[in-house]
């Protein structure tokens, strides 16, 4: 009977991600619009080449801009503070196979999640040196084996099934949302050593459980900001990986970003999402802003294939508040946009 | 004193204590790539005579081909050449039809490069200026997708069959007529004997935990004598075995093995990474010094990701017993490690 169960929660996780989740409107909704401008074709590919699915994007504090994209190879492409491309980093890299997520640490560093290979790896600065790798790719001898179709295999500490994101605290501690097959977060030191993390290989929808968390930041004080995006909602843990709360006005929680400086924002997406219905762009689509605390302060954006309107955000750079960088799974592209503030 | 101590354990003239004496060491990594091209899982390390070092590594995904009947695969992996100050010299068998997934690669006296393929169950051995002038094995004609971890073969894992081909080899070594031991390997469980032509002369071992028998034979070495050292992973120990393949001992003194190496010279040295598995980095992952009956002279080293850290060693060069080259299949990297 256990078994039966337990087949069936993954026979319904596999339909659900294969017909994507269902949409879900924010309850915060009347929260103010913010004035916002699109900077058109800011970002310019090299002449003849192309951008795919824009799962990552984040810049360093030098103003480059970095962009982590599937193409017929995954890729990951760095531009100046003017929006030219500069170059391409760590091509035909051997843990770069099925992009997610590029985010850059307070020391520069490049940091890639790869769920094609299962592997998180961490370039110095200029992407010419492998400082470090997480997780662990398979032999091609063994073959490439799809996510498994009964009840996910037990969690591993240093084993990563289809990781989403990597964020650090203050300390360099490095967190990881893990991901399409497990559903928990992990937390190493910054030597990589397993410390601690919350939640295991099963899907759930109550405290310290998740249903594919797909994205997580740490603010300042080194609480970890996981987009638990079967669950429509964005988890609070402490620096211990303890619960502390969850925001459930924001609808499907895609993936969330928070900014630097002294008064952090956090910035989370209800994407829309993959296989729109009918009306769909009208329910779903928009970006908040709101306090680290969950208080709303306001909304901006919009579903639509035509720029400045957006297909799937799939990850947001917001580094300086009123700049935000957008990557679109589904237009392929990223945009800048600048925030007014209140209209 | 504690080098002092170091050079009378080396020497031999004082006796090992019970608890394994610490080597200390420093750590590099001196070898430099191209720009924009990476180490991958870094299966096999090797230097020769002039002191070149030979990285096999897992840098790439093999081409899947879907054919109008059957799969193919083709590529995945890169041999490289540095320089005795790891500067990068050339890229050998770019195009070879043998290259799937790197398990090892050794040099053997006359400089010649042996590579050890586990995806395509080949060994083959480069001469010096890096033209192919001989191939044992097989690769299959084509996979099945997805495949299963013994490439689907038919038979079943572990058999030790008196063929030719191999199943998921893991490694070769030579005796000093130049006889061929090929360790037979991941899926099989047996050790393979060629004349310096590459005649097939012999195989023993199967699968299990008596003497003869392996669980997962990953490492093979061959001292000044003609002896036979194999890694039996998984049942913690290193098999002895005469040049004909009549068992002599077993040493358990340098934990589970997955690479081991015997160094040249009068004094010869038996190398043995206790490699944590790629999903632990909390046990094991150090490298035992042993003489070649055992006796343990020192270790060091440990699982990890920091700089004199080990992640998953799978190849140990060992030719200077003093300054050791490492490949780190879980660190991506290959590491020069200098014992004092």
């Amino acid at each position: 009977m256990k078994t039966y169960l337990a087949a069936t929660a993954a026979v319904s996780l596999l339909l659900s991600t294969v017909s994507a989740f269902p949409q879900a409107k924010a309850s915060a909704d009347n929260a103010p619009d913010l004035a916002y401008e699109a900077v058109p074709n800011f970002f310019q590919a090299p002449a003849g080449d192309y951008m795919g699915e824009l799962q990552g994007v984040a810049t360093n504090s030098k103003g480059n801009t970095f962009a982590f994209f599937r193409g017929p190879q995954t890729r990951l492409w760095q531009f100046g503070p003017d929006g030219k491309f500069q170059k391409e980093i760590g091509k035909g890299f051997y843990g770069f196979q099925f992009a997610h997520s590029v985010r850059v640490d307070r020391h520069d560093n490049i940091w890639t999640v790869d769920e094609g290979t299962n592997v998180v790896t961490k370039f110095n600065p200029t992407g010419a040196k492998v400082l470090m790798v997480i997780g662990h790719r398979p032999s091609q001898a063994d073959g490439p084996y799809a996510t498994p179709k009964g009840p996910n295999p037990p969690d591993e500490k240093y084993t990563l099934c289809r990781p989403t994101d990597v964020a650090w605290d203050q300390n360099d501690n490095i967190f990881i949302s893990d991901g399409y097959c497990n559903n928990r977060v992990v937390k190493y030191s910054p030597e990589g050593k397993f410390l601690a993390q919350n939640g295991g290989s099963a899907v759930g929808k109550g405290e310290n459980e998740y249903n594919l968390p797909h994205g997580l930041q740490v603010d300042h004080q080194g609480n970890v900001y996981v987009a638990d995006r079967g669950n429509n909602r964005y988890v609070v843990l402490d620096n211990n990986l303890k619960w502390k709360t969850a925001y459930t006005q924001y609808g499907t929680a895609w993936s969330d970003c928070i900014s630097e400086g002294p008064h952090q924002y956090l910035f989370m997406s209800n994407s829309n999402p993959n296989g729109n219905a009918p009306g769909s762009w009208a329910r779903t689509g928009q970006i908040y802003k709101a306090e680290l605390d969950g208080t709303p302060v306001g909304k901006f954006g919009h579903a639509g294939k035509i720029a400045p309107g957006w297909q799937v955000v799939h990850m947001m750079d917001c580094r300086n508040p009123n700049q935000i960088v957008v990557g679109e799974i589904e237009s392929w592209r990223m945009q800048k946009f600048v925030l007014k503030g209140s209209k | 004193m504690k080098r002092l101590t170091t050079c009378l354990l080396a020497a031999g003239l004082i006796s090992v204590p019970a608890l394994a004496q610490t080597i200390s060491y420093t750590t590099s990594q001196p070898l430099v790539l191209p720009h924009d091209t990476f180490f991958g899982a870094a299966a096999g390390v090797a230097t020769n005579s002039k002191g070149n070092v030979f990285v096999y590594t897992r840098n790439g995904e093999p081409t899947i081909t879907l054919g109008g009947s059957r799969a193919f695969a083709h590529g995945g992996s890169s041999l490289y050449e540095f320089a005795p100050d790891g500067k990068f010299i050339r890229q050998i068998g770019k195009q070879v039809y043998g290259f799937l997934a790197a398990q090892q690669v050794r040099v053997d006296k006359q400089d010649n490069i042996w590579v050890v393929d586990r995806y395509s169950s080949m060994v083959i051995k480069f001469a010096p200026d890096g033209r192919q002038i001989m191939l044992l094995g097989r690769k299959p004609e084509s996979v099945d997708v997805p495949s299963s971890p013994d490439m689907g073969q038919g038979t079943p894992p572990g058999s030790g069959a008196q063929s030719d081909l191999f199943r998921s080899p893991s490694d070769v070594a030579w005796d000093g007529d130049g006889n061929i031991f090929v360790a037979d390997g991941l899926a099989n469980a047996r050790v393979a004997k060629f004349t310096r032509d590459g005649v097939f002369v012999k195989s023993w071992g199967s699968r299990g935990s008596g003497d003869n028998q392996f669980k997962i034979v990953h490492g093979i070495a061959v001292d000044a004598n003609g002896n036979v050292y194999v890694a039996d992973r998984g049942n913690n120990r290193i098999q002895v075995f005469d040049n004909n393949g009549t068992f002599k001992s077993s040493i358990t003194t340098g934990g589970d093995p997955v690479a081991i190496c015997i160094s040249p010279g009068a004094h010869q040295y038996l190398f043995s990474s206790n490699s944590n598995p790629v999903n632990d980095l909390d046990h094991g992952g150090e490298i035992a010094k042993l003489e070649l009956n055992g006796t343990v002279v020192g270790k060091f080293g440990q699982a990890g990701k920091s700089p004199r850290d080990f992640g998953t060693v799978t190849g140990i060069d060992c030719r200077n017993p003093n300054s050791l080259y490492v490949a780190e299949i879980g660190n991506w990297r290959v590491t020069k490690v200098d014992l004092h």
